[in-house]
């Protein structure tokens, strides 16, 4: 027993040692795409300390560099035709040629092979080489030479029908659109894209693929699609292409004896960006548990793991920014979460909770919106005022002042008809409570200067409850059920500006 | 000489034990005891004083879970508006007759009742009342109207009413219901018996 006890420690000491070993090196999560006039192809990189880096063992002949451990000059020299960069080994640096240049970490060795930060190529090599070296962190892109590599987003405005998209070329580029049976073929003339595309369609637009030929766009429609258009317009130094399709027309065998007019497609308009952020605020947090389950789940980390849920399904899919009030488990204000929405301008705030009963059956989802009158004497209908303020240069600026608590109130139409729009999504994926829309005092909505809702998702006070909002499932069908009323709502913004 | 000397000792032992003396008293009364403190004085012969009462509108939670639902129960008939709403205020805070089912925290106290010369009340809760919130938007509105409710619908000369927690204006009891300024009755939280 005492040897055990002696050997304890030493195992601990291991365990230990062999987990931040763990932790400080590790893969990423997908490799760096290398683009170049002969193809693209894979870069393995590893991950130290955060930090990402390419073995030089692994691009040497990509870039036709040469390298070696350099003592005398305290770090590794790369040799590219006869020039020379020097790496630190203990600094972010380089020199080359002579001049300094800041990297994101050192250079590293492991075993035999060194490896070099990914911004080495972009911020260093780039400077003695013959051809531009572009890293674009986000798409993992590395482009070298001087290729044509335009961003492309997709964008589903509205399920429909009709069904609206919108697709964006940044730089603006050339390019053609073929219609094909079931489908749109929009061809670029690049050398390859960058592109960001929903998972999966919407309405009459099955899906959107990319790539399927080098440079093209496909939209494959569905089944019951009819006549599709896809308008491109240039703006803003992009191309903007809005898609837009309509029902199938009924056939003589299918139409109804008073067939309806043909559906025609709505003449296409610019998409402005009436709904470009969405805050969304998981309930309680840090020493604010909020509501506990009856088998031990707490509302602070479910609101969290929906709102993760609808953000990255928001971002995906619509291509709107959302920001979260907290993105872990951490105590926020009440006004913090509101001044995180207003701050960011944001042009609809949600508040995700999950509620509780004294008695354990009650059950399903409810949406409140704000009580704004309720009969508060001075806290009735806002009154805001506008003052002037110098500004730097000698002039002045208007700005609009409106009474911190009393925000929300001149929102309370558009936050009643999202309540609405939200309820109805809601109501064809899950159960909804006896009050499913309901307005009441809610102390986190009164300062927030937008539209804002708050959803209770399920009850913790019933078991039954309890089980389904932990489940997968049911965070899935209320993310969806949001993603859908935030598209429609965007569809009633806009609608709304348009009159 | 010595007459004079023996009469300063007796002076002096006279003086001493009368500071003694004093010293004890005033210890003795410091320290609450002793046989100085008047005798209560109880009439046990008389004849107990009949209470008058009279029947209060208390909330409970509907067997849904979705309202409140009222009850008569009878209160102390108090003299003035202000204890006569500590008395229904009390009776609101107890656990009631099962089956009826409270949607008051376990504990929670009164700690201060008043009214203000324009009509609005102040109910002091104890702390309580939040820290032992269940949470939950439907059961927090449920706790909060239970509270003004009760008042408004016993006193009618009082409209609106502010919860105040230990003494203290409070945002929210758990994080949802605004408190921050005094409630009107809400009847669309509560449903028939």
């Amino acid at each position: 027993m005492r040897g055990a006890a002696s050997l304890f420690p030493a195992i601990l000491v291991l365990l230990l040692t062999a987990l931040s070993q763990a932790q400080g090196t590790q893969s990423p999560t997908a490799p760096l795409s290398l683009i170049s006039r002969e193809g693209r192809r894979a870069i393995p990189t590893t991950v130290a300390n955060g930090r990402e880096f390419v073995a030089l063992d692994d691009v040497a002949s990509i870039f036709q560099i040469s390298f070696r451990e350099d003592t005398l000059a305290g770090g590794l020299t790369v040799t590219y035709k006869g020039r020379t960069i020097v790496v630190s080994t203990n600094q972010p640096l380089a020199s080359v040629s002579g001049r300094a240049v800041s990297l994101s970490t050192p250079a590293a060795r492991t075993g035999n092979r060194w490896s070099v930060p990914i911004d080495f190529f972009s911020s260093a090599l780039s400077l003695i080489y013959d051809g531009r070296i572009e890293l674009r962190r986000a798409s993992r892109l590395l482009i070298v030479g001087d290729l044509r590599v335009p961003r492309v987003t997709v964008r589903i405005d509205s399920a429909g029908p009709p069904t609206r998209a919108t697709i964006e070329i940044a730089p603006a580029t050339r390019t053609s659109v073929v219609t094909e049976p079931g489908r749109l073929v929009i061809r670029l003339e690049a050398d390859a894209l960058e592109a960001t595309v929903p998972r999966d369609g919407a309405g009459l637009i099955d899906q959107f693929r990319v790539g399927e030929e080098p440079t093209t766009v496909t939209i494959a429609l569905a089944d019951r699609a009819g006549p599709a258009r896809a308008v491109p317009v240039e703006i803003d130094g992009m191309t903007r292409f809005q898609i837009d399709v309509a029902s199938q027309v009924p056939t003589a065998e299918t139409a109804a004896p008073t067939s309806a007019p043909v559906e025609a497609l709505p003449p296409p308009v610019e998409v402005r960006s009436v709904l470009g952020t969405i805050v969304i605020d998981p309930g309680h947090g840090g020493e604010d548990v909020g509501v506990r389950g009856r088998n031990g789940s707490e509302e602070k980390a479910l609101t969290l793991a929906v709102a993760q849920r609808v953000k990255a399904l928001i971002e995906s899919r619509l291509g709107i920014r959302v920001i979260l009030t907290r993105d872990g488990d951490r105590g926020v204000g009440l006004d913090e979460r509101a001044a995180t929405a207003n701050n960011n301008k944001a042009g609809l705030f949600l508040s995700l909770h999950l509620n509780a009963s004294p008695v354990a059956t009650s059950a399903g989802v409810e949406v409140v919106h704000s009580r704004v009158d309720r009969g508060g004497g001075d806290r009735g209908a806002p009154e805001d005022d506008t003052v002037v303020l110098p500004v730097f240069g000698g002039t002045t600026r208007a700005v609009d002042l409106i009474r911190w608590d009393l925000a929300q109130a001149r929102h309370a139409d558009t936050s009643a008809a999202f309540a609405e729009i939200l309820a109805e999504h809601l109501r064809e994926r899950v159960k909804m409570g006896a009050r499913p829309r309901r307005d009441l005092p809610l102390r986190v909505l009164t300062s927030v200067n937008m539209p804002a809702v708050l959803v209770e998702m399920a009850y913790l006070s019933n078991a039954d409850q309890e089980k389904l909002a932990q489940s997968d499932a049911y965070q899935v069908s209320v993310a969806q059920s949001i993603l859908d009323a935030v598209l429609q709502f965007r569809t009633y913004l806009e609608g709304r500006e348009g009159r | 000489m010595t007459k004079r000397r023996v009469a300063l000792m007796v002076a002096a032992v006279l003086v001493l034990v009368l500071a003694a003396w004093a010293v004890n008293r005033v210890l003795t009364r410091l320290a609450g005891v002793g046989p100085e403190t008047d005798p209560v004085i109880v009439e046990t012969s008389a004849p107990p004083t009949a209470v008058r009462h009279i029947n209060a509108t208390l909330f409970s939670v509907s067997a849904n879970g979705e309202s409140l639902v009222p009850y008569q129960q009878e209160v102390v008939l108090a003299e003035g508006i202000v204890p006569q709403g500590r008395e229904i205020l009390s009776a609101q805070l107890e656990r009631p007759t099962p089956p009826r089912v409270s949607v008051i925290p376990e504990g929670t106290t009164l700690r201060a009742f008043y009214v203000t010369d324009s009509g609005d009340a102040f109910v002091d809760l104890s702390t309580e009342v939040s820290s032992r919130h269940s949470g939950g938007s439907s059961a927090e509105l449920l706790t909060v109207y239970a509270v003004v409710n009760a008042v408004t619908a016993n006193l009618p000369t009082i409209h609106r009413v502010q919860i105040l927690i230990d003494g203290r204006e409070a945002d929210t009891l758990a994080g949802h219901i605004d408190l921050r300024s005094p409630l009107e009755r809400d009847v669309s939280i509560v449903s028939k018996p």
